[in-house]
């Protein structure tokens, strides 16, 4: 009989200590199965960002370093050029990516650095206990954001993609959710594109994933995922925003 | 074998290259550019990485994931792009990653000058970022140990796993002196606890300092702690110039040592009795030799460009056993030779003539 679902090689066979509900289980397996389809686990190198997926080495089967918050880009750099053969890759939440470490993230992909970032996005800082990030959602509460966030006097969320969109340097920036079934499909195949391009040698590869966060949120994990469909994708809308010619598209 | 003309930071950079350094990863601050500089030139010739970071602070990461993934690397900066590097030196240390730091000093506090300046020992060798850690600290007195010691901080970084600090000045970098350089060498960067890709293993390499758990965090400190004391037991180096029968012993490093050696080699032609300690490694610092000058009765002058700090580690070393006198130029200005030459005289007992 074919087998046509199995734990992915690339992933430890391990209890998280991710939150019920949240989606980073789901982007990790993610990212194992790219790992596996592509053949790539004994050279795969992973860079695990300070934030909730700061134990992201406990959870992949491959190599990993463990990086200062917000420098994974520049420790993804310092892997690759030993290294080009490898595939490496960094995976980083919003506050590591889109604030502390935004001059990391911006020159890694301007300099089309042959490496893959997992970025998940779920509008807070959910390690330290939900206080407002870079991409938190105008008028949304977090803990130091009580009374919502007032874009008078702390300004605006960041989209990173549309950021980065504007650099010649990526050859790869797709925004994906997982807030169903439906949309999980399209992100494994956004991410798999992500690693496949690095194999390819194509340069810099971003996906952007929206990740539901029902502890901060203060909300059910089922009311979480609504919110990822009802409110942060009208915000940061899904899609393509650079690819390479012969990629370009949802089902390339 | 054959001298040349070298500036010292190109000394050093060349130095690094035989030495078997493929990777560099640096941001443009004066005085170390020649640094840099030379890299971008040298490296593709040698098959290396030269890359220009867009802060100090991406640059010490870079650092990180290089010297993770087991290549041979350095960084250079100055003062100011030192301290921003700090953060990443405290995770290179915690996660054993070796690696090369030079810092080619200038004056401070805050934006501070460009002039030579000796003010950056603390932050050397006592610590500079977060927790209990050390790193080796060397010393050079001439273009020659610029080459000689960039070597061996290599070879020492990845014996102990764990970076190692060059701690030099602008006279030192800038100053030309004839050096001979050695043969040039080839490290892999296949070591087995480096991130290179789990091929081979059936366990993944992990470069990490976290110690969520207290245990395991102790477990680490303890683990870097007995490699510190190693490092102190078997790494002191220092220069010990006429101190036997010496009444009076000047301590100096680098740029500060050679103006001593000066003003030294004029009283030595007065008579007078006078030796000078010349610390090459800064952590460790050589305080078995001052506490035994100091049961000797030697007494001591420290010279330093800086409000006095190595000073702080002489006195720790003679331990109330000797009288130790501070002679220090701020920030800005280097001690001349007739200033160590008269500091050292009003120093001297009655029957320092022989």
């Amino acid at each position: 009989m074919k087998k046509i679902f199995a734990y992915p090689r690339a992933l430890s066979p391990k209890r998280t200590h991710y939150c019920p509900g949240c989606t980073h289980g789901i982007i990790h397996r993610l990212v194992a199965e790219a790992i596996d389809d592509l053949g790539i686990q004994e050279r795969t190198i992973g860079i695990a960002p300070v934030g909730c997926a700061v134990l992201a080495y406990e959870y992949f089967d491959v190599d990993f370093l463990e990086a200062a918050h917000g420098r994974a880009p520049a420790v993804a750099t310092g892997v690759k050029r030993v290294h080009p053969e490898a595939i490496v890759f960094s995976y980083q939440g919003d506050g590591d990516l889109a604030s502390i470490g935004m001059a990391e993230i911006i020159h890694a992909a301007t300099r089309g650095e042959n490496i893959t970032v997992i970025f998940v996005n779920n509008t807070v800082y959910g390690m330290t206990g939900g206080q407002m990030a870079p991409t938190t959602l105008p008028g949304q509460k977090t803990t130091t954001s009580p009374y919502g966030r007032d874009t008078a006097t702390v300004g605006y969320p960041i989209r990173v993609c549309e950021l980065l969109a504007t650099l010649d340097g990526p050859a790869y920036l797709e925004r994906v959710s997982v807030h169903d079934p439906q949309h999980i499909i399209k992100a494994g195949r956004a991410i798999r594109k992500a690693f496949a391009l690095q194999v390819a040698g194509k340069g810099f590869s971003l996906v952007e994933v929206l990740s539901s966060c029902p502890t901060n949120w203060g909300m059910t994990p089922t009311q979480a995922l609504r919110h990822i469909k009802e409110v942060l994708v009208p915000y940061y809308p899904l899609g393509v925003f650079r690819a390479p010619e012969e990629v370009s598209g949802d089902d390339a | 074998m054959e001298r040349v003309m070298m500036k010292g930071n190109e000394a050093l950079a060349e130095g690094a290259i035989r030495a078997g350094c493929r990777f560099f990863f640096g941001y443009p601050i004066t005085p170390q550019n020649e640094i840099p500089e030379y890299m971008a030139r040298r490296m593709p010739e040698v098959g290396g990485v030269f890359l220009q970071a867009e802060s100090e602070v991406s640059a010490i990461n870079m650092v990180y994931g290089a010297g993770g993934a087991g290549g041979r690397v350095l960084t250079s900066s100055s003062s100011p792009g030192i301290s921003l590097k700090q953060e990443g030196i405290s995770y290179l240390v915690g996660a054993q990653v070796p690696c090369v730091i030079v810092n080619v000093a200038r004056g401070g506090p805050g934006l501070g000058g460009l002039t030579p300046s000796q003010s950056d020992y603390f932050q050397a060798t006592k610590g500079g970022g977060h927790g209990d850690y050390r790193l080796l600290v060397y010393a050079p007195g001439n273009a020659q140990e610029m080459v000689d010691l960039i070597g061996l901080a290599f070879d020492k970084a990845e014996a102990y796993r764990n970076p190692v600090m060059i701690l030099t000045d602008a006279i030192m970098g800038q100053m030309m002196e004839p050096v001979v350089l050695p043969p040039l060498r080839e490290v892999s960067p296949d070591k087995p606890w480096a991130t290179t890709g789990k091929k081979g293993r059936s366990k993944p390499n992990l470069i990490n300092s976290l110690g969520i758990v207290g245990e395991d965090l102790e477990r680490i400190n303890v683990e870097l702690q007995a490699k510190f004391a190693r490092m102190a037991a078997d790494e002191v180096r220092y220069e010990a110039d006429g101190v036997e029968d010496a009444d009076l012993v000047v301590v100096a490093y680098g740029t500060s040592s050679r103006v001593v050696r000066s003003a030294i080699s004029r009283l030595r032609q007065e008579k007078k009795k006078v030796g000078l300690l010349r610390p090459v490694t800064l952590w460790p610092f050589p305080q078995q030799i001052l506490a035994e000058l100091a049961a000797a009765g030697k007494r001591f002058l420290v010279v330093e460009m800086s409000a006095g700090q190595m000073v702080e580690d002489v006195i720790l070393s003679v331990n109330d056993r000797a009288k130790v006198t501070f002679f220090g130029k701020l920030n800005g200005t280097v001690p001349t030779v007739k200033e160590v030459y008269d500091r050292i005289m009003s120093l001297l007992p009655e029957g320092g003539e022989e």
